[in-house]
């Protein structure tokens, strides 16, 4: 049982602390690898060790995720963590058991190899996962061996001798929960320890597969390992999200109950913030004396930041529902309720969990393709993820529909037309991902047969923790990115629209460096029902989508016709309902994403492939818009 | 579905994952796939001389998940075709819609 907790009679499994004084602590932490299968709650013990005190890059040279941590020991000291993608073994066969097999051999120049491994295993499922303990220890590196989900194998009355097992594998093993973090103090004090190496024990032949499962058996019934009772709730639960006719209603109300909270529940919160950059702003125009500097604060910074910023609480619904999708397990289940749907397309099941994030956006769901061991199905799924609706699309279309449609109920209570237009999008940006995926799939990227594997973990209560933790991360990249790329754009904008100066003054936006590149585009954009303005808008939103609702709300704000107007009546004064439509289909359509753009180039190892998507997304958001400007009046 | 007994007689039966329905059970004989394609099954528990129960499937049958060694793995219809099993037990349940 847990309660095993001091295994230091235990001869193997002993943890012998040495003295360490202030002198004897080294200089730079001590470097761990987290490593476990796929489902073995290695993320959820990682957020567990390591908090807010996170980093994630990428592995250099591949297109890995790097997560890397700190876990401040009791005593003070500090680890460093680098959690390893999941691997079920270590002959590696995918790009990600490659590094990971790599980090821990020690064989990756950027990455020192680990001073010891974190091995954690599902304790509900030892059998199994135990099978990766034998190539894991033959590395002779300091292991602890961590047994997840000690709630779960008690609950289903399963049982486990730690002490024994520890003798077994000739290293310590500690049962934990890291969702509870029942646990956490035994891998501290481990972490806190000397670390001893494994004692030498018989291991299998580690390419055998039936023999490493013989081993893994052997040493489990050894330590007295009695496997739980399947999970009663998780078979209920399947029983309604997988019935054949049940589990597809299910799967739609979820999808249709996401989008229509974002558009509802965040809508009061961004009223606040909005508000509140309102307020803030006319506060600092009335402090500040009249100056150069004053125009640049309120005019560019203010309006143009806070106009992105606003959008936060939208993003981070969006999250928070795909989070808890994520945490509970049902996302495994509407990957295999969507399995059939992608195959017709000549994608599989795993592609829908990252088109699915691509709805956040496009950069982490490129990342998360990963797992998608066929190269072309990976391919094929990152050329069309940005076609559907990311995030920063989310505050152009949330603008424009506001101003050009009234909210008038379309089914009853539960959908407005804004609503419905929204959905809408979303459809037309899936409609084209799926069209595109078939192109690709029966062309250039048709492939061969490779089994589609998928796990389906048990359901699980998503912890306010790990959501919580996502949510701050997320809104952390998103206020860099208000903070860096949109501010930047915002100031380079408002110097451009206040040069060349006039008897020493700006000149009117017209006649501004801004305008001038805007009256230039316009003659192309002009089919599409655009004027210059908004081809300022459309330059700007090559850097990131949003950015043009600052631009828009800067260009706007700063001429003296439009300056009264709000936004929205700015937009209805200067575009027809064709002009808006059809820049809503150019925002479907286009790829105006510079860190979409860097991402593809580092996933598809060179510039043909993002070059390709760019060229192709931009052809169809131009044709689109045409058609749409033409065909609605 | 290829039978090698005789219809009234329980016997062991050459069968495929994808002649289980619900609820059925069988032994794995082996995977007919080629080596990487079969190490990854393994390793997620389909070894020889397994018990395979088939569970839930998607709509329409396809994938299906089967329980084994613990786990819950969804496999399509291509794949648990060539995962060959011994019936090695009268069908116990009528099998579902």
């Amino acid at each position: 049982m847990s309660e095993c907790g001091d295994c230091h009679g235990c001869g193997a499994a002993a943890v012998i602390e040495l003295p360490r004084g202030p002198e004897g602590a080294p200089a730079s932490p001590k470097i761990v690898a987290l490593a476990g299968p796929p489902n073995s709650g290695k993320t959820t013990l990682f957020n567990r060790l390591t908090g807010l005190r996170q980093k994630v890059a990428n592995f250099p040279g591949v297109t890995v995720e790097q997560h890397t941590g700190i876990a401040e020991l009791p005593d003070g000291r500090a680890v460093r963590i680098i959690d390893l993608p999941g691997l079920y073994s270590l002959s590696p066969h995918s790009e990600d058991e490659q590094i990971a097999h790599d980090v821990l051999t020690g064989q990756r120049p950027d990455t020192p190899p680990p001073e010891a491994i974190l091995l954690v295993l599902d304790s509900t499922n030892l059998g199994r996962h135990l099978m990766l303990a034998a190539p894991i220890l033959a590395l002779g590196v300091p292991t602890l061996i961590i047994l997840n989900m000690a709630d779960d194998l008690r609950n289903r009355g399963g049982h486990l001798d730690t002490c024994k097992l520890s003798a077994q594998l000739g290293a310590p093993v500690a049962l934990v929960s890291a969702r509870q973090g029942e646990g956490i103090g035994e891998v501290f004090e481990f972490l806190a320890s000397a670390m001893p190496a494994p004692a030498p024990r018989e291991l299998p032949v580690l390419h055998d597969v039936p023999k490493c499962r013989e081993w893994a058996g052997r040493v489990g019934s050894q330590a007295s390992y009695r496997p739980p009772v399947p999970p009663k709730w998780t078979r209920r639960l399947d029983s309604v999200f997988l019935h054949p006719v049940a589990g597809p209603l299910v799967f739609a109300v979820v999808v249709v109950a996401v989008f229509q909270t974002i558009f509802t529940a965040a809508v009061p919160l961004m009223d606040g913030l909005r508000w509140l950059f309102e307020v803030s702003g006319k506060w600092v125009a009335a402090t500040l004396p009249d100056s150069i500097f004053r125009s640049l604060l309120v005019e560019g910074v203010w309006s143009g930041v806070g106009s992105v910023v606003v959008f936060l609480p939208q993003v981070l619904f969006l999250f928070l529902f795909i989070g808890i999708l994520e945490d509970s397990g049902y996302l495994a289940r509407a990957a295999l309720i969507a399995d059939r749907t992608m195959a017709r397309v000549g994608l599989q099941g795993k592609s829908f969990i990252p088109l699915l994030s691509a709805y956040a956006c496009a950069v982490p769901a490129i990342l998360s393709t990963r797992t998608i061991e066929n190269k072309r199905d990976r391919f094929a799924t990152i050329l069309i993820a940005p076609f559907m609706t990311c995030s920063a699309r989310l505050p152009v279309y949330t603008l424009i529909i506001a101003a050009f449609l009234p909210n008038r109920p379309v089914l009853g209570p539960f959908l407005g037309a804004r609503a419905a237009a929204l959905l809408g999008l979303y459809l037309l940006g899936f409609l084209a991902a799926v069209a595109t995926a078939r192109v690709l799939k029966s062309s250039i990227l048709k492939s061969g047969h490779t089994p589609f594997l998928l796990e389906m973990p048990s359901y699980r209560w998503p912890t306010v923790r790990s959501i919580g933790l996502r949510l701050f991360d997320r809104a952390k990249v998103f206020l860099r990115r208000a903070g860096t790329v949109i501010l930047l754009v915002t100031v380079v904008l408002w110097i451009m629209a206040h040069l060349p100066p006039v008897n020493g003054k700006a000149p009117s936006i017209q006649d501004s460096l801004a305008g001038t590149v805007g009256r230039t585009l316009e003659p192309v954009i002009k089919p599409l029902g655009f004027n210059w303005k908004i081809g300022i808008g459309l330059i700007t939103s090559l850097a990131a989508r949003e950015t043009i609702i600052g631009t828009l709300g800067a260009i706007y704000g700063m001429d003296p016709e439009s300056h009264q107007l709000g936004l929205q009546k700015a937009l209805q004064h200067d575009l027809t309902p064709g002009g808006a439509v059809a820049l809503l289909v150019f925002f479907a359509f286009a790829m105006q994403c510079i860190s979409t753009i860097a991402v593809v180039r580092r996933e598809t190892g060179g510039w043909k492939w993002p070059i390709l998507q760019f060229t192709y997304m931009g052809v169809l958001a131009y044709g689109g818009a045409f058609a749409a400007a033409h065909l609605i009046r | 579905m290829q039978m090698s007994g005789n219809k009234g007689r329980p016997g062991v039966f050459a069968a495929t994952l994808l002649d289980l329905r619900r609820g059925d059970a069988a032994t794995l004989d082996h995977i007919d796939l080629p080596g990487q394609d079969a190490r990854r099954l393994m390793e997620l528990g389909f070894l020889p001389g397994i018990r395979i129960t088939a569970g839930h499937s998607a709509p329409g049958g396809d994938p299906r998940v089967f329980q084994v060694d613990g786990s819950e793995i969804a496999l399509r219809r291509e794949t648990a075709r060539r995962l060959k099993v011994r019936l090695d037990k009268a069908r116990q349940s009528p099998g579902l819609p």
